[in-house]
């Protein structure tokens, strides 16, 4: 299993909005996601230059990046959450397995490429039903009321929250703590064995012991599933995260292996950003 | 010279002026409902909610007819009016572009304005003119036309309040638009929903004018929606202009029966849709 994953080949297009590429490739990566010369406006304000990166399978890959660079942004466009916005418009590639997600059906790609959002967004419903949600919607109902029970606690524990749940499954999700429903969101995104697992600042509303205990998850997750997470915490990023790209007015400057970032970053800019000169 | 022993008069003056005020708007509420009890209630018995009305100078008698009547309307009304308006509503939330939501919005708005004796008139000329008789359906159709605008309404603003994360959350599973619409939003945003149709089933619950010409009346308990149906508001309008010093206190009598079913049906509503976790956050 290769661990190393550099940016793809510069294009034309990157080349010129002034962003270069940094070293040639080690070696092919096992990617799940493959992204190249990706733009997105937004109305007629651009948001994204020309990304183009590989996600290795299997691995958590961290976005780093000052506010509004477009990291969360190019997150939504992975699983297609970009176009509930109006007036939105993508360019270029997003190869799923090498397939182009934007030739397949949009629920099968947001199926396959799941999400969790910055602020916790549990249904108004129980903490049971929140989690059997997602396989309801996805047809799993047929499994009766037993397989769906399985799900969910299959799920919950997946997220680390049965233990505290388990008693409660039938109390409002509502009533858990701020890092509660956020796992419970976790838990709910697995529901659907995705094969990516999105996360966009999952940690931001949290304190520091509800932040370890999914930073402790995601070290779990990354045996069953791809994971990509957003994040303003350059620590986090740092703990978690196998591969670190960071972003800066929506352009990827610069894209490796997360120790190469916080040690021997290649570009100014991304040094400038570690080391706190700016963002 | 703005003291600050003046600030503190301007202060108390504009606090007590608001107390007084929002004092005033309560008690108007309480006068009305102590005259209703205290004129109503006496005249208020069994019979007068079991029998037909009686020939004019003959005691007792009731407005069992005017009562069901109503009910009648009423759900006539609800069948025509709710599954357009929540439908559209849901619409207009959810699915619209823009420009067509504007027009049907600014429409709603206007239909919302229009008098409600106007309403009588389109369910005059639309049911009672062809089919040469006054009817229960004429008088349905009028409250129904009424309802359109206010469910519309009401079902896009509560279905709006729901916060974008939730249809994302749904969306983010895989759900279709319309699944997530069907399972997350419209849940979510049910209980205020629901609340609304139940206030706009009460609003239209009082009107007179459009029944006047479209319903009608009835001394008699109507034999199908297919005939003039007496109803609640017409009879206490009929009553209450009347000579008759028993027909006064009868309107009366309604007029409290009128008041406390629509209180009920609210209090009611409320307590069923108060269960379950809220969406609010």
């Amino acid at each position: 299993m290769n661990t190393s994953v550099q940016p793809a080949l510069g294009r034309p297009a990157r080349e010129a909005n002034g962003v270069e590429v940094g070293k040639t490739p080690k070696a092919a990566s096992m990617s799940k996601i493959e992204v190249s010369s990706l733009n997105f406006y937004y109305g007629a304000k651009q948001a994204l230059y020309a990304i183009s990166l590989k996600i290795p399978e299997k691995k958590v890959t961290a976005l780093i990046g000052p506010s509004g660079c477009g990291k969360s942004t190019f997150l939504r466009t992975l699983n297609r959450m970009q176009e509930t916005v109006r007036r939105t418009r993508v360019e270029g590639e997003v190869l799923l397995d090498g397939q182009d997600i934007f030739s397949l059906d949009v629920t099968a790609v947001r199926r396959r490429v799941g999400m969790v959002f910055q602020k916790s967004n549990p249904f108004p419903k129980t903490i049971f039903e929140n989690v059997a949600y997602g396989a309801r919607v996805n047809g799993l109902a047929g499994r009766g009321r037993a397989g769906i029970r399985e799900v969910v606690e299959k799920s919950l524990r997946r997220a680390a929250l049965w233990d505290e749940v388990k008693d409660a499954l039938h109390k409002s999700a509502y009533a858990l703590s701020g890092g509660q429903q956020q796992r419970l969101c976790i838990a709910r995104a697995l529901t659907v064995d995705p094969e990516v697992l999105l996360l966009d600042e999952p940690c931001s509303a949290l304190d520091p012991i509800a932040t370890s205990k999914i930073e402790e998850l995601l070290f779990d997750l990354k045996e069953v599933c791809t994971i990509i997470i957003v994040t303003h915490n350059m620590q986090q990023a740092a703990r978690v995260a196998d591969n670190t790209g960071f972003f800066l007015l929506g352009k990827l400057i610069e894209f490796d292996e997360t120790r190469v970032i916080f040690r021997k970053p290649a570009k100014k800019e991304t040094e400038d950003y570690i080391t706190g000169r700016f963002g | 010279m703005y003291s600050h022993y003046s600030r503190k008069i301007t202060n108390f003056l504009m606090f007590s002026l608001t107390g007084i005020c929002a004092v005033a708007a309560v008690s108007v509420l309480f006068f009305i409902l102590g005259y209703l009890v205290y004129y109503g209630g006496r005249s208020l018995s069994w019979s007068f909610l079991t029998k037909l009305p009686t020939p004019v100078g003959e005691t007792g008698g009731g407005m069992a007819n005017a009562i069901v009547g109503s009910a009648e309307l009423l759900g006539l009304a609800a069948v025509i009016g709710i599954p357009i308006g929540f439908i559209g509503g849901i619409y207009l939330a959810e699915f619209g572009g823009r420009t067509f939501p504007f027009v049907v919005r600014y429409t709603a708005d206007l239909l919302n304005g229009v008098p409600s004796i106007v309403m009588g008139i389109f369910a005059y000329t639309v049911v009672v003119l062809p089919l040469h008789h006054f009817s229960a359906l004429a008088g349905g159709l009028a409250l129904g036309v009424m309802l359109i605008p206010i469910v519309l309404r009401t079902t896009e603003e509560f279905l709006r309040a729901v916060p974008d994360s939730l249809r994302e959350g749904a969306l983010a599973l895989g759900a279709s638009k319309w699944k997530a619409v069907a399972t997350i939003v419209i849940p979510a945003g049910f209980r205020g929903i629901a609340t609304g149709m139940m206030l706009s089933l009460a609003r239209v619950a009082g009107e007179t004018a459009p029944l006047i010409f479209t319903s009608f009346g009835n001394r008699f308990w109507s034999h199908g929606l297919n005939e003039p149906t007496a109803s609640l508001p017409v009879m206490i309008y009929t009553y209450a202009i009347s000579a008759y010093d028993d027909w006064h206190r009868q309107a009366w009598a309604a007029g409290l029966v009128l008041l406390a079913l629509v209180l009920i049906a609210n209090v009611g509503a409320k307590l069923v849709l108060s269960r379950g976790p809220s969406p609010a956050r």
